[in-house]
């Protein structure tokens, strides 16, 4: 009898409580778009932060609230993109995908080391002395500051050399800021050949520390003026040059420093530079 | 707060260790002249602020001690050619902490003549005090126990601080290191004479020079020379290392302790070192800049380790060949002492201003490890002289959190070496708490 009457009060208190909690829902609403929730779900959720925005959520609501372009975004698929256009209600526009390039070739195999470091597994650290033991002060450190940055895992370091996995990469630029030599750069997704070397230093000067170093040798100049520009040691693939796979065969880069970006990603496939 | 006259009994900074010390290899012999060399390469900015302004072209003759770069605003010192002949190319050298510096060639036509000597102020007890701190400028001279901090600047204090003791950095705590043990009993008049001239400057008269008891000889060459005056007192000091840290010095002279972030002014000290001293006296009693410094080369692998007098500009390379070159198998090549030294990877870097040692250790004597977590054990806490929370700042570094490194006091690290000295897990905690302080200046600035 005592357990009965003590479940009745229970269920008493339980409504009287469910329904305050109820009217107080209803009553107090706070009235949200519905557009925000929508388009949060079809950013990427990676908050790189790459939009400028403090994660994905705050740029869903800058995108409804302020009318911010969603093109800042350059992880959405294309898809999902043109969803959020639509739901923000936009019109159509075009994204120019971009992908990092790390414009180093000078993985163990090729760059020179001229000490042991012992210290910190972290690139920010080791510039702070003199690196990492590699002789070149232009080139990849190596020890991955930039893959550890990467919210989309698309950066591995391999044999000591950052490589960046094209088909992952998203363009946010994370991986830039955090590079202390400054090497990783976004580019269009459609420029698919450049030179990777960052190295100013003089060609002879180069080859000492590392065999894959640009020597600006200017074969490629010499051959296709329109499409590579030499800037003091250092040779640069024109903005915007369309640069086919086959005219870098043709040129046979001495050290092979100019080269596809499949052939970066894929060392094993790269010819090995007349050494 | 003044001290003056009390028999001293020295303080004992907290923290500290007695790290084997290595200074057999050379504490016996004379300071040693090497012969000219035919060419220098001498590092344009060898201070801490503003590179000066080389004056010179390629081609152009100079002579011994003549000016070859200009000070550009306060902070910043002269440099002048170690030796007469011409000026060769101006390039980047490997600098001593890795990058790449700019330095200018000067190839020696072998006369070695000096120029135009500056005035001598012989009698520099009757001299304006003016012109005593312009000559500390005007002879390129800098605190030579490493900081290279210009001296000019250190020793014009705002006028609102109350300045009462000269507190004289003869410690020499750095293990391996005995140029400036050497320097205090060969010339321990030029240092005394020194301590005079700071003093004057800073019109103070109380000089308390602090040496640390391993260096009997030094201390009684120094009691010599400043016999009779009473104002100069030296203190031998239990051996501690880091006693020639500023902070722990003045400590362990005065009692008073600066604070976090403070000055030594904040507690009316200045401190010098005694090389620095020599130099003083040297520019301004002889009238000549500060072209050459005492370099310890030592270690295992050093056929005939020594003190020797090199000339700015010389390279290691160089040097190791007058001690004889090497024995044995040489893993580590170090500028400056073991705990607070730069690691080398090039024997093209010369000597500057703030040289004080060449160190080799052997592949005996350098271990290599992989750093493992913190265990916990408090050994770095106990050891730290700046009494920070060494462990705590140690994973919050690993983990990047700047922010609470700041809260946790990383920026009165004075870097001294003594918590990674002491890790059982061999953490790198320099390392982290170097590129923390980089990365907090770094975000100050963009605020």
């Amino acid at each position: 009898m005592t357990i009965l009457f003590a479940a009745l009060a229970l269920a008493l208190l339980g409504l009287i409580l469910g329904g305050l909690i109820g009217f107080t829902a209803k009553k107090f609403a706070v009235e949200t778009d519905p557009r925000i929730e929508e388009i949060t779900n079809l950013l990427p959720g990676a908050n790189c932060g790459g939009c400028g925005y403090a994660g994905c959520a705050d740029y869903a609501r800058a995108i409804v609230e302020d009318g911010v372009s969603p093109a800042n975004c350059a992880a959405a698929t294309e898809e999902n993109f043109q969803k959020i256009m639509a739901a923000a209600g936009q019109e159509a526009a075009k994204r120019e995908r971009k992908v990092a390039v790390v414009y180093c070739s000078g993985d163990n195999r090729h760059a020179v080391h001229v000490a042991l470091y012992n210290g910190l597994n972290d690139c920010r650290a080791a510039a702070a002395l003199s690196g990492a033991g590699k002789g070149c002060r232009f080139g990849c450190i190596g020890l991955g500051s930039c893959a550890r940055n990467c919210p989309f895992g698309a950066i591995e370091i391999r044999d000591g050399l950052a490589i960046v996995h094209a088909e992952l990469c998203k363009g946010c630029g994370k991986c830039t800021e955090v590079c202390p030599r400054k090497l990783i750069h976004l580019v269009p997704a459609e420029s698919k050949v450049h030179v990777f070397c960052n190295s100013l230093d003089k060609g002879p000067d180069k080859r000492k520390i590392c065999t894959a170093g640009c020597l600006a040798c200017r074969k490629c100049v010499k051959a296709y003026p329109e499409l590579f520009n030499a800037q003091g040691f250092l040779v640069r693939a024109r903005d915007g040059a369309a640069i086919t796979a086959e005219q870098v065969a043709e040129v046979k880069c001495p050290t092979g420093a100019l080269q596809t970006v499949d052939s970066h990603a894929n060392p094993g496939k790269r010819k090995e530079g007349a050494a | 707060m003044n001290s003056h006259h009390l028999p001293l009994r020295p303080h004992r900074f907290e923290g500290g260790i007695h790290p084997a010390d290595g200074k057999a290899y050379t504490t016996s012999g004379t300071i040693r002249i090497p012969p000219l060399l035919d060419k220098y390469q001498l590092v344009i900015q060898q201070n801490i602020g503003v590179s000066p302004l080389l004056k010179v072209k390629k081609g152009d003759t100079v002579k011994k001690g003549q000016q070859i770069a200009d000070p550009v605003g306060n902070i910043s010192v002269p440099l002048h050619a170690p030796t007469s002949g011409t000026v060769g190319d101006i390039h980047d050298i490997s600098g001593a902490n890795g990058a790449p510096v700019p330095a200018v060639e000067i190839i020696a036509d072998g006369k070695d003549e000096w120029c135009e000597p500056m005035e001598c102020y012989s009698d520099w007890k009757n001299t304006n005090r003016e012109l005593l701190l312009a000559r500390v400028k005007d002879a390129g001279i800098v605190g030579m126990g490493g900081a290279s901090f210009p001296t000019h600047v250190k020793l014009s204090p705002p006028p609102e601080r109350e300045i009462d003791t000269l507190v004289i950095n003869g410690a020499e705590c750095e293990p391996y290191l005995t140029a400036d043990d050497h320097l205090m009993r060969e010339q321990a008049d030029r240092i005394i004479a020194g301590a005079g001239i700071c003093a004057k400057i800073l019109k103070i008269s109380h000089v308390l020079i602090g040496v640390e008891e391993n260096k009997p000889e030094a201390i009684r060459a120094l009691r010599t020379a400043a016999k009779g005056q009473k104002d100069i007192v030296i203190v031998p000091l239990k051996v501690r290392y880091p006693q020639g840290g500023e902070k722990q010095l003045i400590y362990a002279l005065t009692g008073r302790k600066v604070l976090a972030g403070g000055l030594p002014m904040d507690v009316g000290c200045e401190v010098q070192n005694v090389a620095t001293l020599a130099a003083i006296a040297e520019a301004a009693v002889e009238g000549r800049p500060l072209i050459e410094r005492v370099v310890t080369v030592t270690g295992s692998p050093v056929v005939d380790p020594g003190n020797y007098l090199v000339r700015l500009g010389t390279p290691v390379r160089k040097v190791l060949e007058w001690a004889g070159g090497i024995k044995k198998e040489v893993r580590k090549l170090i500028l400056g002492g073991p705990m607070m030294g730069f690691a080398q990877s090039s024997l093209d870097v010369t000597v500057s201003k703030n040289t004080s040692g060449i160190l080799l250790l052997g592949a005996d004597e350098v271990r290599q490890f992989e750093a493992g977590p913190c265990l916990s054990c408090g050994r770095c806490v106990e050891a730290c002289p700046m009494r920070l929370l060494v462990s705590t700042l140690s994973k919050v570094c690993e983990n990047e959190r700047y922010d609470l490194a700041d809260e946790n006091y990383v920026m009165n690290c004075l870097e001294c070496g003594i918590c990674t000295y002491v890790c059982p897990a061999g953490r790198p905690n320099v390392q982290h708490f170097r590129r923390a302080k980089a990365e907090i200046r770094a975000l100050k600035r963009r605020k």
